[in-house]
């Protein structure tokens, strides 16, 4: 585990001049998780914004073997590759990433990510998460917040935007007997120390990293860490691991602000009124309690 | 699969299983492991199949040589777990090599063969192998199993031109723009064409190494040679189609069988060359292309129309869900070949 960024591998796995936007999350994500992973690792990527912005063929910005199927198989095509590493005798020597979106995760690939939990397939997963269907036109995910406003949730006159809180993916995840961890993509080097330590682990590891989004989030793109830090600041995306049922939370805001402080930086949440901010704020107090009980109580969840 | 998890289980067979929560996942699994350059095989039927369909194209488009078994079975609604073959038909554009067999024998022989075709280096196609559901996958029938040492010379350990690898990374299942997708396409189409020659050559390779061939590889036939007419049709109703032709033939009636083995690729030419005295063609299809007719009489009145000389084709749709094809619907096929029009069933 690196304590501090100079531990950092300098080595590029993930080429520059990929066709992401301006101050993309997920291609930051990407290019982290793969420092953590190093060369001798394969990539099986869902259908998502990053599959299309870094291979438009003949170009590709993956220094490793790197596979893309479909959209929601991306844990069941790993499954496949976990085997036949096995069959090859090349199990231990091979770390297997996947790459997934929230809507690939949370939603469509759900099936396909808790059949390969439930068999104790040996893949590091990474979960991008910044809310909602990027790629496809900024439509509503599982993974979309409350009153966020995207393409098919917009905020109208009758309904202000998602109706749904966000679904508890990696407690869902944990129940499968995962190691799992949340990060941010504001915390490199916390972010690249819990792809390691979700790689070494025997079986499956879930990491949902929070990813910023200027396009789908509308915010400008120089903001893309700032917001990632406002969001950890204010509890919204806390940061956790969940080893053999027992939560730890990774770090705790020294100075917590109030969510409004992050909601107003984004587009997407513009429209919100006081009460709405005042049910998000509560629902956020609520779930960052009950991460403090169950860090504090050594409740083993599952 | 439940046998070949009894041989894995007991040792016999030496390989990794994985036990899909569903089939879109298991083609998924199939895929990957293909990708690392290993042998897959997966079996799948009906709506198993019809879940599969969106990765069927994907793992024709990134040319994985995977082989499946298909016990053909009908589509719900209404459910039924009977044998038609609607579930492969429909997939008939997938870009997988479609090869119908007739006997348990000939689904045997032509698994061994699927993997040589696939795997050639000109073709790097996944191939389905069709077993009529029940009649096939769910009886016994004596066969003769090839030995182990015979069939590795027949089928060498699979060697993949291209596979995931940290010491020779490749990106696998990039996005094509506009500007490539056509080529991609036309190169995968390219391949099915070209594999009429290494079914037909397979075939004939088999057939040096363990005496037994089935027809060219592509296509079958039985008593046409003098023929005025014959039934057209895939899989097990060929046998029952045999019978009635020896009845006929007896009655001093020159009728025979073309049995269609590959229906993707479509070997047109090999059809419409052993039907050049050919007066009448009856189409058994056990499928039905809804609002249209069934899928072989479409394709083979199309293989039909730049002929000079045509036979007249009429088209059955017979054995839906699991329906038996009698002796006597194939007379009445055979009697009507001359005055039926368009499309009948025989209910």
């Amino acid at each position: 585990m690196e304590k501090t960024i100079a531990g950092i591998s300098t080595e590029e796995l993930f080429a520059s001049g990929h066709r992401a936007c301006a101050g993309c999350g997920v291609a930051l994500a990407a290019r982290h998780a793969l420092k953590a992973a190093g060369k001798n690792t394969i990539v099986v990527n869902a259908t998502s914004c990053l599959e299309v912005f870094s291979t438009p063929y003949p170009e590709t910005s993956w220094k490793v073997p790197w596979i893309h199927g479909a959209f929601e198989n991306a844990a069941a095509i790993a499954s496949g590759i976990d085997r036949a590493l096995k069959t090859l005798g090349k199990r231990k020597d091979i770390n297997l990433l996947v790459f997934g979106g929230d809507g690939g995760t949370f939603d469509i690939g759900f099936q396909a990510l808790s059949g390969a939990a439930e068999r104790g397939q040996n893949f590091c997963y990474v979960c991008f998460d910044n809310a909602a269907y990027m790629n496809t036109g900024i439509q509503r995910s599982g993974a979309t917040p409350k009153y966020a406003s995207t393409t098919t949730s917009p905020a109208g006159k009758l309904i202000h935007g998602k109706t749904e809180f966000k679904k508890p993916m990696p407690f869902i995840m944990a129940a499968h007997g995962a190691y799992v961890a949340t990060a941010n993509i504001a915390f490199p080097l916390d972010f690249i120390n819990k792809v390691k330590k979700g790689l070494a682990f025997e079986g499956p590891s879930y990491i949902q990293v929070y990813v910023s989004c200027p396009t789908g989030w509308k915010f400008l793109n120089n903001m893309t860490i700032e917001i990632g830090k406002l969001a950890f600041q204010s509890n919204v995306v806390p940061l956790y691991e969940i080893e053999k049922g027992i939560l730890t939370i990774s770090k705790k805001p020294a100075n917590k602000i109030p969510v409004k402080d992050y909601l107003k930086t984004q587009g997407r949440f513009k429209h919100m009124t006081e009460e709405e901010i005042k049910d998000v704020q509560d629902y956020t107090d609520d779930q960052w309690q009950r991460l403090l009980d169950l860090e504090k109580n050594k409740i083993r969840l599952f | 699969m439940e046998r070949l998890a009894d041989y894995i289980n007991d040792g016999i067979l030496k390989s990794e299983m994985i036990h899909a929560e569903s089939e879109h996942s298991a083609i998924s699994a199939a895929l990957g492991a293909e990708a690392m350059g290993v042998r897959t095989f997966t079996a799948t039927a009906s709506q198993g199949l019809a879940l599969m369909h969106e990765i069927l194209f994907v793992v024709s488009g990134m040319r994985l040589p995977v082989v499946m078994a298909v016990a053909n079975r009908a589509l719900s609604a209404p459910i039924n777990i009977w044998n038609d073959h609607q579930d492969s038909i429909s997939e008939r554009d997938a870009g997988w090599i479609q090869l119908y067999v007739e006997s348990a024998q000939e689904a045997l022989d032509t698994i061994i063969q699927a993997y040589k075709i696939a795997e050639n280096r000109k073709i790097l196609l996944p191939v389905m192998v069709c077993l009529d559901g029940f009649t096939l996958s769910h009886v016994y029938e004596p066969v003769n199993i090839p030995k182990q040492k015979d069939v590795d010379k027949f089928l060498p350990r699979y060697n993949a031109l291209f596979k995931l690898d940290p010491k020779k990374p490749i990106t696998m299942g990039p996005i094509g723009f506009p500007d490539t997708y056509m080529e991609f396409r036309k190169e995968t189409h390219e391949a099915m064409l070209n594999s009429i020659e290494v079914i037909k050559n397979t075939n004939n390779d088999f057939k040096k190494s363990f005496s037994r061939s089935y027809g060219d590889g592509l296509i079958e036939t039985y008593k046409i040679n003098d023929a005025d007419y014959a039934v057209a049709a895939m899989g097990t109703v060929c046998g029952t189609t045999r019978v009635v032709v020896d009845e006929l033939r007896k009655q001093g009636k020159k009728v025979g069988l073309i049995k269609i083995k590959s229906f993707r690729p479509f070997p047109k030419q090999k059809i419409t060359n052993c039907c050049k005295n050919i007066k009448g063609i009856a189409v058994i299809d056990r499928n039905i292309s809804l609002g249209n007719e069934g899928a072989l009489y479409t394709e083979l009145r199309s293989a039909f129309y730049n002929q000079k000389k045509k036979p007249i084709i009429n088209g059955f749709i017979a054995g839906l869900g699991g329906r038996d094809i009698t002796l006597s619907h194939i007379k009445t096929a055979f009697n009507k070949i001359e005055n039926s029009s368009d499309t009948e069933w025989l209910l």
